[in-house]
């Protein structure tokens, strides 16, 4: 366990702890789910993951974290402990879960640049394959296609095989289709230029 | 907002520690649940042509252009968008059902119990026929975590229900809305393309089951397993394409008087805005009709890739034509005895409404009134405003006469079924 996913722990132990011992004791609509996100931000981070493996939300498009969440709920899309967190959300409880986290802030890539070869190997690919067609220009999405940019890359290169083994069934099928045409390199490019926009 | 409740903060911390590897879930417990969607696509296919955007030009507005799709949550029943719908003088709509999230394609038992599946939520629902006492008419799911469940069709007791790549049979259904009836399995001899793979299913006079295969992508030369539609026993057994060079067909319906097939089909993408159409065919030789796909389009149009040493007269053409984008999906023809005469035998056709042109078409039922040659000249409106400044109020997914003569639409971006009835 990193250094990170111990501080992780212990502030994702204390904000569960703190909520559980508030209870239900009334409080502003806007604290309160402050309080609910706590145990989302304990792996998924205040907007940027530092967990291996748990994606950054910050910024995500809201419509997009519904259909997740959803996903998530009625066992369509396989991912633990998403499914048990989620087995209990009401419709309301989606909607309200995205509209908190598409408020956090976006993630930003602060490593070092991607490398030229990388850069135009990748950009090539983000054409052949029309990414910014539903994802934008600045692949940050919109409605219901997700924020992609400066996504954590192993999490950017699960996704991109899951949909092509089809693993993942997409709540629309665009991405199963799209990624039957990207080899393993393919993927390995496209989720290392991406995580650094 | 939801009160906080302890449940919820159990498992939010339940999760906490599951995320940081001191999680008690069993993950084989959850790969037991995942859900395949298929199998790697035919080796045949160009698989990097599945993609919906294949085709488009390079840059410019067009790829401002993609495809929408509908929330996972129903629209609240006070909040479907009942006002901005309209009829024609005489007619009513109401709201049917709602709460059915992504409600497509319908099917109505003899009772009136009305069953709907869904593309992308995994579900089949059953409404009741009678409303209680709050004028909502109860609706119960009868089958989840199903893989694209977007056919169904009731026949002598029993629900067909078609996934990606199988067809189920929920026998007795009636007495098994709570879901506790385990399916048969009619038929899986199918492709598992995700593109196109949806499907719509019914039964025709000839007690067969019809089953399309859409084309693996926006525009290809399809393998010969796709691009079609088959007619299959009911036991599943006898499969045979009737119809061939059908790019996707989300909709069909035997015209009465002739008992010919007639149905829908989705134009190619990204030539233009204006073509080509949507298409409303007829079947008049099973087996041995091509409907162009992908050469000609619209009956008229030579494919600019596939068209090349072809002539669109090689295909059978049109008998209408139903908008360029339009996705013109359900279809039925009017065989009940509400509406005014004019509507006897005329087509109803649901037009989910366009996606890959920037002023968007559709998104509306239309009429069309074949003429004595079985040519259809032009389609009216009939129920308009789901599309309010370029932007959707809700989609039409299927249309279905229902028992008292009243016409039922559904709506997979609400998840809410209409009904327009006329003079009551």
């Amino acid at each position: 366990m990193g250094h990170a996913a111990r501080i992780g722990l212990i502030r994702g132990l204390a904000s569960a702890l703190g909520v559980l011992l508030a209870g239900a004791a009334l409080a502003a609509p806007e604290a309160a789910m402050q309080e609910r996100l706590a145990p989302c931000v304990a792996c998924h981070g205040g907007g940027t993951s530092e967990t291996e493996g748990v994606p950054s939300l910050g910024g995500q498009q809201a419509d997009y974290v519904v259909t997740q969440l959803f996903q998530f709920r009625e066992k369509q899309r396989a991912a633990e402990p998403m499914n048990d967190v989620a087995a209990g959300f009401s419709d309301d409880d989606l909607r309200a879960y995205a509209d908190a986290v598409a408020a956090l802030p976006a993630p930003a890539w602060s490593g070092p640049a991607a490398e030229p070869a990388l850069v135009a190997r990748a950009q090539a690919l983000v054409s052949k394959h029309q990414c910014n067609s539903c994802h934008g220009a600045d692949l940050a999405g919109r409605e219901a296609i997700p924020r992609i940019r400066a996504q954590r890359e192993e999490y950017l290169a699960r996704s991109l095989a899951s949909y092509k083994s089809n693993a993942r069934p997409g709540y629309d099928p665009a991405m199963n289709e799209v990624a039957q045409g990207l080899s393993d390199a393919d993927i390995r490019d496209l989720a290392a230029y991406v995580a650094r926009l | 907002m939801t009160p906080v409740t302890k449940p919820i903060l159990t498992r939010g911390l339940a999760a906490a520690l599951a995320c940081l590897g001191f999680g008690t879930a069993s993950p084989d417990a959850v790969r037991a649940q995942e859900t395949k969607a298929s199998s790697a696509p035919p080796a045949s296919v160009q698989v990097d042509r599945g993609s919906a955007l294949y085709g488009r030009p390079e840059g410019g507005d067009a790829a401002k252009l993609a495809p929408v799709a509908g929330p996972p949550l129903a629209t609240a029943a006070a909040k479907l968008p009942l006002d901005k719908l309209k009829v024609p003088e005489g007619f009513k709509v109401e709201v049917y059902a709602s709460g059915l999230a992504n409600a497509r394609s319908m099917t109505q038992a003899p009772d009136g119990t009305l069953f709907v599946g869904t593309r992308t939520v995994g579900k089949v629902y059953a409404v009741l026929p009678q409303a209680g006492p709050d004028g909502k008419r109860e609706v119960k799911t009868i089958a989840s975590g199903l893989h694209r469940p977007n056919g169904v069709a009731f026949h002598e007791g029993a629900l067909y229900v078609a996934e990606l790549s199988k067809i189920w049979r929920y026998d007795d259904i009636a007495n098994h809305l709570d879901g506790s009836e385990k399916p048969s399995l009619v038929y899986d001899d199918l492709p598992k393309d995700e593109a196109h793979g949806w499907k719509f299913i019914a039964i025709g006079p000839d007690n067969k089951l019809y089953v399309p295969v859409g084309a693996p992508g926006n525009i290809v030369m399809p393998p010969d397993t796709h691009a079609q539609i088959r007619r299959i026993d009911l036991d599943g057994k006898n499969a045979e394409v009737i119809a061939r060079g059908v790019r996707n067909t989300v909709g069909f319906d035997w015209n009465p008087k002739t008992k010919q097939l007639w149905f829908t089909d989705n134009g190619r993408d990204w030539v233009s805005e204006d073509i080509p159409n949507d298409e409303l065919n007829v079947l008049t030789e099973p087996g041995k009709q091509h409907f162009g796909y992908p050469f000609c389009h619209q009956g008229t149009f030579t494919d600019p890739e596939y068209g090349w040493g072809h002539s669109c007269a090689e295909f059978t053409a049109p008998a209408g034509l139903l908008g360029p984008h339009t996705a013109s999906l359900g279809m039925r023809f009017y065989t009940g005895a509400q509406f005014p005469d004019s509507y006897k035998d005329a087509v109803f056709i649901a037009r989910h409404g366009s996606w890959n042109r920037t002023t968007k078409l559709g998104g509306d039922v239309v009429v069309a009134r074949p003429g004595p040659d079985g040519k259809v000249a032009a389609v009216e409106p009939f129920l308009t405003g789901f599309l309010q400044d370029n932007k959707y109020a809700g989609r039409p997914v299927d249309v279905l006469v229902a028992k008292d003569g009243s016409l039922l639409v559904s709506d997979d971006y609400n998840g809410a079924i209409y009904r327009v009835s006329y003079g009551q």
